[in-house]
């Protein structure tokens, strides 16, 4: 037996109706080795994890596990192999303790024994620098501890190989190196760890080989450290695509919004409340909110946009306050928003992209008297699409079946073109092929150029950096103070992501 | 081992299909069930089908009861492109009958055109009030409004039958539970001479126009398709669902009380306790089979009514129960409720993974 060589995959190849998600890859992961699987979304790196963690069954290839041959039928079957998995998306019950959450994936003579279960918990976590307390409810743990919980869960079933998915998203800078201390530990003991991502700068700090995958294929295999970031994404978006666009300074204008002591309280037990939120933004700035994702985004996106209303404070958009207002109304005076989700928010998935931009449209002269002036909407609808190079079959394809980039392309061009004074934009390029992201920021630019003030709400530190003027975090639903992108550092910014802030009542370092 | 896998898209063919595939699955399981209970199948499917609408006197039966099934459904069809499972045609359509009931009896000495308007306005009026109230228990205290909608149904029966029993009961009519019966001037005029049926037809299709403009054309049709296909989206494009429901429940009301209404001003003439034979129910048949569309609503409403006339026929003939209608119109609901389930899925055959799993047992085994 070979025991050096951990996993090999010869010619995987997975088809779904309309689509070969993979092509004949080929992956070798040695014994402690951390490998870096690389590609946008939509190259075929979900379907590849998918094959090995046995969620899907290959149509053709072979995959040898430390030398043999297997079929896995199932991720139960993975696990007791010793393939540990954690997801982008956490299987975690909130409302239930650490222990309870491991022992629920553990055979059941060993879930049984739940004081050993505690101990062993505290030793693997310990050993690796993953403090956890075994009886703390989920809920209550931060998404850099969940995810601490689900490595720890992998360990005690004693995997031998870990794979994980983007599992920097939803961490900050600080979580982020803790994690890549803890991986290097366990890849020195042996472990081998496949680690799937699109962060060029992560993958080179840390991965000992790479493999990148394009449209299902591999487009090459590099050792990251010895490459430059730039070589990579070549390999990841092929040789016609822009990487990334220039972004000129621009100069703002006089204020137009004014956001000032917000408070929401939500009724959700594990929501976030909206706590003193205070922000100024100018015509012709982009302003930039970061932090871990469900520290409050999504609320401060819907107090703008008038999807819930405010317990007390004030929005005046222009010296108008709208705070009172629904989204249709503010959307009158010039409030446009793209939300996170794509699908099943920002679009409906089963109606064509004509109806969807009749969704938040219609002040555009595409309704009269109550009717629809469906000519108009097709007219529109193309509008978006050449303008923002929509790549789909025409104005009557259904917005669930675009990728998402060129959905999001879409969603952005329509707000875009309805001419807003305010812009606030939720992870606009989350997911979304290299190409699109480009595109969406030039688009956003653009519309800053024009007079826009935009809010940018991203987990992406590299694209906040590159867009905006000032820069601030959300932690626990507190907005940090806002600084000059110039100024801020990028540790200073991990800090107010975690947290550790003044009050934002005395925020908006003008810029 | 046969496995229900989801297709990737829905099957437009299979939408249409399904209805056609659960009607002949029923009378195939009517055939089965006649046979069990001795009776010619061939001569019962013939009596039940065929026979009423073998004559213009049949068809006229037919439009009869297809106007108050239409009316109900059309309404319905409103509340359930917006997911709003307003169950209670039942309960507006006896408000409505009520409401006209009683002002067609204040009014029955008056004459001239306008009486029949202001009584089937009353009857449309009292079914949007009944309506009314589920839509306020949902907008405004989160109630169900299956729940809700069921119940009213159970208390406006009451109510009727309290009114019919007591203050509207006719003091000349040998105690029999039933009103007085109306003035010409407020009943229906009839569409063909020589039969019973009435304007209430026109009402019906009329109404299927509405809503095929409604869902078609307008904007307030695109925001209830939005709000039923995906309320996240709507909340996010402001279309307020409150507003939208209120809409869907006084559209519902409006038609069901028409309806209603229709009914003791057409071919009744007075209210008597058994108003309805549950048209208010098999409407949600009807907008179910009609793929909640107005062409669909108007063939179903002709197919549900011909089970009502088909269910009498055969009492009639051949000594059937009552329940014969109640029966075939279930059957057709649950058959097709189950051929839905093929929109959106498929059958596949799986092969046994068996062996592969062994291999990887003794793989990690050896790990």
């Amino acid at each position: 037996m070979t025991a050096a060589l951990r996993l090999k995959l010869e010619n995987i190849v997975k088809e779904y109706p309309g689509c070969r998600a993979n092509d004949g890859i080929d992956l070798t992961v040695e014994a402690g080795e951390i490998h870096a699987l690389l590609g946008e979304n939509g190259a075929g790196k979900s379907t590849l994890m998918k094959v090995i963690y046995g969620v899907v069954q290959p149509d053709e290839g072979r995959m040898l596990w430390n030398g043999h041959e297997v079929r896995v039928s199932s991720p139960a079957q993975a696990r007791s192999m010793g393939i540990g998995m954690v997801f982008q998306h956490f299987s975690l019950f909130e409302t239930l303790t650490v222990a309870e959450n491991i022992a629920l994936s553990l055979p059941p003579f060993e879930a049984r024994d739940r004081k050993r279960l505690d101990e062993r918990i505290r030793e693997v976590s310990e050993r690796y620098g993953m403090a956890l307390d075994p009886r703390r409810y989920v809920s209550t743990l931060s998404v850099g501890e969940r995810q601490r919980v689900e490595i720890v869960r992998c360990l005690i079933q004693e995997s031998t190989l870990l794979i994980l998915d983007e599992p920097t998203s939803v961490l900050t800078p600080q979580e982020v190196s803790s994690l890549f201390a803890t991986l290097r530990q366990l890849a020195s003991e042996g472990c081998s760890i496949l680690f799937i991502s699109h962060k060029l700068e992560e993958v080179r700090n840390l991965c000992h080989n790479a493999t990148v995958l394009r449209q299902g294929r591999v487009s090459g295999d590099c050792r990251p450290a010895e490459v430059s970031a730039n070589d990579i994404a070549r390999l990841m978006v092929g040789n016609d695509t822009p990487i990334s666009t220039q972004v000129p300074a621009a100069e703002p204008g006089e204020v137009l919004l004014n956001v000032s002591a917000l408070e929401w309280k939500s009724n959700d037990p594990f929501g976030t409340s909206l706590k003193k939120v205070a922000l100024e933004l100018r015509k012709g700035e982009i302003v930039g909110i970061a932090g871990v994702a469900g520290n409050g985004q999504d609320e401060l996106l819907k107090a703008l946009s008038g999807e819930i209303l405010v317990d007390t404070g004030r929005i005046s958009l222009g010296g108008e306050n709208i705070e009172n207002l629904a989204p249709d109304q503010r959307r009158d005076l010039g409030v446009a928003i793209v939300p996170e989700e794509r699908l099943g928010r920002g679009a409906v998935p089963d109606m064509t992209l004509a109806d969807n931009a009749l969704l938040t449209a219609s002040g555009q002269g595409l309704v009269e008297r109550g009717l629809i002036r469906f000519g108009r909407v097709r007219e529109f609808s193309r509008e978006v699409i050449r303008r923002f190079g929509v790549r789909c079959n025409g104005e009557n394809s259904t917005a669930g079946s675009l990728s998402g980039g060129n959905l999001q392309k879409y969603i952005i061009g329509r707000e875009a073109l309805q001419n807003p004074r305010l812009l606030v934009a939720s992870h606009p390029t989350w997911g979304v092929d290299v190409g699109s992201a480009v595109a969406i920021h030039e688009a956003l630019v653009q519309l800053r150029d024009e007079g826009a003030a935009i809010v940018l709400i991203s987990e992406d530190l590299d694209e906040l950096y590159q867009l905006c003027n000032r820069l601030g975090a959300l932690c626990d639903g507190r907005l940090s103070p806002l600084a000059p992108t110039s100024e801020l550092s990028i540790e200073q910014l991990g800090q107010w992501m975690a947290g550790e802030f003044e009050s934002a009542e005395v925020s908006d370092v003008a810029a | 081992m046969l496995l229900l896998e989801r297709r990737p898209v829905d099957s437009s063919l299979m939408k249409w299909a399904s209805p056609l595939l659960a009607l002949i699955l029923t009378i195939i399981t009517g055939f089965c069930l006649f046979l069990s209970m001795g009776k010619d199948p061939v001569e019962g499917l013939k009596f039940f089908f065929i026979t009423p609408i073998s004559d213009l006197m049949g068809l006229a039966e037919l439009g009869l009861k297809m106007a108050p099934l239409l009316l109900c459904a059309a309404g319905l069809t409103v509340c359930y492109r917006a997911k709003l499972w307003n169950i209670g045609a039942e309960g507006h359509f006896l408000m409505g009958a009520l409401g006209a009931s009683i002002t067609a009896v204040w009014l029955v000495d008056a004459d001239g055109f306008w009486v029949l308007p202001v009584v089937l306005l009353s009857g449309t009026l009292a079914g949007m009030l009944w309506a009314a109230v589920a839509s306020g228990l949902k907008t405004h205290l989160h109630c169900n409004e299956i729940l809700t909608t069921i119940m009213l149904n159970y208390i406006a029966l009451n109510l009727l039958l309290y009114v019919v029993h007591g203050p509207l009961k006719d003091p000349y009519g040998f105690g029999f539970p039933q009103s007085v019966m109306f003035a010409d001037s407020a009943l229906l005029p009839a569409l063909i001479p020589g039969t019973r049926l009435h304007l209430g037809l026109a009402f019906g299709l009329l109404a299927a126009v509405v809503v095929w403009v409604l869902f078609a054309r307008s904007f307030i049709g695109f925001q209830l398709n939005v709000v039923g296909q995906d309320h996240r989206a709507a909340a996010f494009a402001g279309f307020g669902a409150r507003r939208l429901t209120w809409f869907a429940f006084l559209v519902g009301g409006a038609t069901a009380g028409l309806a209603g209404a229709s009914e003791v001003t057409g071919p009744i003439g007075q209210l008597v306790p058994q108003v309805s034979p549950g048209y208010g129910y098999t409407a949600i048949i009807v907008v179910f089979l009609g793929r909640m569309h107005a062409l669909g609503i108007v063939v179903a409403s002709a197919l549900l009514a011909l089970t009502f006339i088909g269910g009498e026929m055969l009492q009639i003939a051949m000594n059937m129960p009552k329940a014969v209608t109640g029966l075939f119109q279930g059957l057709l609901l649950f058959y097709l409720l189950t051929c839905d389930a093929f929109i959106h899925y498929r059958i596949r055959l799986k092969r046994p993974a068996r062996q592969t799993t062994m291999a990887a047992k003794t793989a990690s085994g050896e790990a």
